[in-house]
């Protein structure tokens, strides 16, 4: 297929699965928000919800103040914010639009009515939308998307380019939602298995909508150890970052095998499964959760460098 | 001023017969239950995205064009005539083509002045001596016509490089067969949708001889932006074949390739949708991103096919025009089946002084305008527009050509109080490879302003679909 249809496919499932972890985040920081605020002395949640994405800057710059409305329209409609729901579903439905010939009629029906709706939901008045709204609309709509696809998609190339999309965002968003709870949001150690830190995994685990799945998992206890694994390391768990690298293998398997050739992504994909199926839980705290992460998000940077010099650039390698 | 117009439907011999299985249809449909059908309707275009997308010029970038539910009807015996014209007029102006960029005949003949072929702005010496696989120029011959009568056509211009629209035809018929199932249960409406086969086979028909497999045949788009995209990338969808930008191909030896995931793929024939000038910097418009360097070179090397062949436009060009049917006569010795629109040419001085005395009665066009610009309705305009398009006839009169104000037909069209005749143009798309073939449909463009003569969808017309009856 074209490079730059492939390269359109990559990109529109990666602009999907962001708009859904920032919904995933904003609900995060709203639950955050709910909970009374004891000392004080610690900083604003909705402050470290924006520096995990990186626009606490161009949020004070153009709002001020943080308030929770502001950062709400700032996370979910602002246009001019490239990671808001609203930014990442029109980014979404450009790139559908230019490869509207590689989408069956369902997937671009789906992304195309979600951007409309969007539209829709923007001209209303804001003391209308609750936030639950907002994220359930949001997950919801990806959801739709992602069974058209799974349910009308040919099994080509294309295909496996856009599961490459989910599955490289989709790691890359776990590792910095986890980062976010843990090095940005608690304030001190010492509040680590504080009732406030245990409130906040809760929450972690509800915005993954894996609350009820760790329960199932772990039988209820709630540890940071046990939340970093079923994370990072449970099979199971279609959003932990070893199933993200089973996906993203299956998937360049699958186009070495229509190609008929190897390229380096598939190795650095095998490298990096390779690596966390083998990992234990206790080798991750030793190396630092924070460090570990911060590897992880510039490995998987390179793979889809990697991906991308291989298969959308045209050249033969 | 023109008084009586020809009704389609109802002739002032009564209903026609075309239209006899419509009448009850419209007659019995409530008030709400045609605002439904029309919102239904919207919602399906807004669904598909078929869109007339209008950048840079304020409002909705993702326009729709207005859609008119009620049909317009052919008869078998009136299509046959229509095709038959059709056919040979596509024909004449290929052989025209490959006449006017080879050995000129028509011109040595006297019949047409070689001025206006070999100093048109459309005229692309990159071409001379050249001949295409099978001598064929333009690929898809969009013709519009006009009706006055029952049975009389006339031909308004010829559209021989990209011409657009024919999405519409196909999706306009998509739309109401989803919508108004029983009515195509009921009555035999020819197919339309083999068009997008037959045009991949008329692509594949002219792949270069050096293409010794199943030829390559990609679409160039000048990408998303441009207000034909949908189109562009809807035909690629039906054909099956890429949709490609100048960004995805390169020219590399004797052959141009286009970029893709397993590396470069040789590419034999280019349906392209951008005009001459993008489509070679190295050639053309060297500041154009769009095209694709050293294109023209492979292209005249018979490494790649153009559809349609760079140059194509000098056929349809408006000064061209009247000389059509001399065309048909030289060039295949026939009679012209369709006639066109008597046409006075301002170069021609007689031509210019009976325009300028008779300006108010008459439309007066720019040779190379198009999209309903740049043109003047006479008895539509006040007086000072008269005189100051006179002024600028008389300044420059070989860039004018005069005609009468035709009757054009009117077709019953849904408006705000109900039914109301509304004024429209067709234009059919006719295939020309190693056969020359059209689909039993065509566009069908209303102008929805009561008494409106223009229909141009850049001037706020609609569309409808466009019925051939076919024979029990």
């Amino acid at each position: 297929m074209l490079s730059r249809t492939a390269a359109n496919l990559f990109w529109m499932t990666r602009f999907l699965e962001r708009s859904e972890t920032t919904a995933r985040l904003l609900d995060m920081g709203f639950r955050n928000a709910l909970l009374p605020n004891t000392g004080g002395g610690y900083r604003n949640e909705w402050g470290a919800i924006l520096q995990s994405k990186g626009v606490l800057q161009p949020f004070t710059d153009k709002y001020g103040e943080i308030v929770q409305r502001n950062v709400e329209s700032f996370l979910f409609f602002d246009m001019e914010n490239p990671s808001s729901v609203a930014s990442c579903i029109r980014s979404a439905r450009e790139n559908a639009r230019i490869v509207r010939t590689a989408l069956t009629s369902q997937v671009w029906d789906a992304i195309n009515t979600s951007y409309q709706e969007l539209m829709a939901m923007q001209r209303l008045e804001r003391s209308k939308l609750s936030t639950p709204d907002l994220t359930d609309w949001t997950i919801r709509t990806s959801s739709l998307i992602r069974g058209a696809i799974e349910s009308t998609q040919l099994r080509i190339d294309g295909y496996s380019f856009m599961n490459l999309g989910y599955a490289v965002e989709r790691a890359d968003n776990t590792a910095r939602l986890l980062d976010v709870k843990y090095y940005v949001l608690l304030p001190s150690v010492a509040y680590v298995g504080s009732g406030l830190d245990n409130y906040q995994w809760t929450t972690l685990l509800r915005a993954l909508s894996a609350h009820r799945a760790y329960n199932w998992a772990y039988g209820g206890e709630l540890s940071s150890v046990q939340i970093a694994h079923f994370l990072l390391l449970n099979p199971k768990f279609p959003r932990s970052l070893l199933s993200c690298y089973a996906e993203a293998n299956e998937h360049l398997d699958q186009l070495a095998r229509i190609y008929g050739r190897s390229t380096p992504a598939q190795e650095s994909a095998r490298a990096l499964l390779g690596e966390l199926a083998e990992a234990r839980i206790d080798d991750v705290f030793d190396e630092g959760l924070h460090e570990f992460l911060t590897r992880m998000i510039n490995e998987n940077g390179g793979l889809a460098q990697s991906i991308h010099d291989q298969y959308l650039t045209g050249e033969a390698r | 001023m023109v008084t009586s117009f020809f009704n389609e439907m109802y002739a002032s011999d009564g209903l026609r017969a075309p239209y006899q299985m419509l009448e009850g249809w419209y007659q019995n449909m409530p008030a709400e239950f045609r605002a439904l059908k029309q919102a239904e309707a919207e919602d399906l275009f807004r669904r598909y995205g078929i869109t007339f997308a209008v950048y840079g010029e304020g409002g909705d970038p993702d326009r729709l064009i207005p859609f008119d539910m009620f049909p317009r009807v052919f008869t078998a015996h009136e299509w046959r005539r229509l095709e038959r014209g059709i056919k040979q007029r596509a024909r004449a102006l290929n052989a025209f083509l490959s006449d006017v960029y080879d050995r000129g005949e028509i011109i040595r003949a006297g019949i047409i002045p070689a001025d206006l072929v070999y100093r048109n702005d459309a005229y692309e010496i990159a071409v001379a001596g050249f001949r295409p696989p099978l001598g064929v120029f333009s690929h898809i011959v969009g013709i519009d016509l006009v009706r006055t009568g029952a049975e009389q056509f006339y031909v308004l211009e010829d559209n021989c490089r990209t011409p657009s629209g024919v999405s519409y035809m196909l999706e306009n018929r998509e739309v109401m067969m989803r919508m108004f199932p029983h009515l195509f249960q009921e009555n035999r409406v020819a197919p339309v949708d083999g068009y997008a086969r037959l045009l991949k086979r008329t692509l594949a028909s002219v792949a270069p001889a050096k293409c010794d497999r199943d030829p390559c045949v990609v679409l160039l788009t000048p990408g998303h932006f441009n207000s034909a995209y949908y189109e562009h990338s809807f035909l690629a969808d039906l054909m099956g074949i890429e949709l490609v930008e100048g960004q995805d191909l390169f020219v590399d030896g004797d052959f141009c390739w286009m970029r893709t995931t397993e590396g470069p793929r040789k590419v034999d024939v280019i349906y392209r949708r951008i005009d001459d000038a993008y489509l070679d910097p190295l050639c053309f418009r060297p500041d154009s991103a769009l095209g694709v360097p050293g294109l023209m070179n492979v292209y005249r090397s018979g490494g790649v096919t153009i559809c349609s062949a760079p140059g194509a436009g000098v056929a349809d060009d408006k000064a061209i025009y009247t000389y059509v049917p001399e065309m048909v006569r030289f060039y295949l010795g026939e009679t012209p089946i369709l006639d066109n629109v008597p046409t006075w040419q301002c170069a021609k001085s007689d031509d210019l002084k009976y325009v300028l005395e008779n300006i108010g009665e008459l439309v007066v066009k720019e040779v190379h305008g198009s999209g309903g610009y740049g043109m003047l309705v006479g008895p539509a305009s006040d007086r000072a527009t008269i005189d100051t398009f006179a002024a600028k006839v008389a300044a420059n009169p070989s860039n004018y050509i005069a005609q009468p104000t035709l009757a054009l037909s009117t077709c019953p069209t849904f408006v705000e109080e109900g039914i109301a005749p509304r004024h429209v143009d067709l234009r059919p798309y006719c295939l020309v490879g190693r056969d020359v073939e059209l689909v039993p449909g065509a566009l069908t463009r209303v102008a929805l302003t009561d008494g409106s003569l223009v229909v141009n969808s850049s001037q706020g017309g609609g569309v409808k679909d466009t019925w051939v009856i076919a024979e029990e």
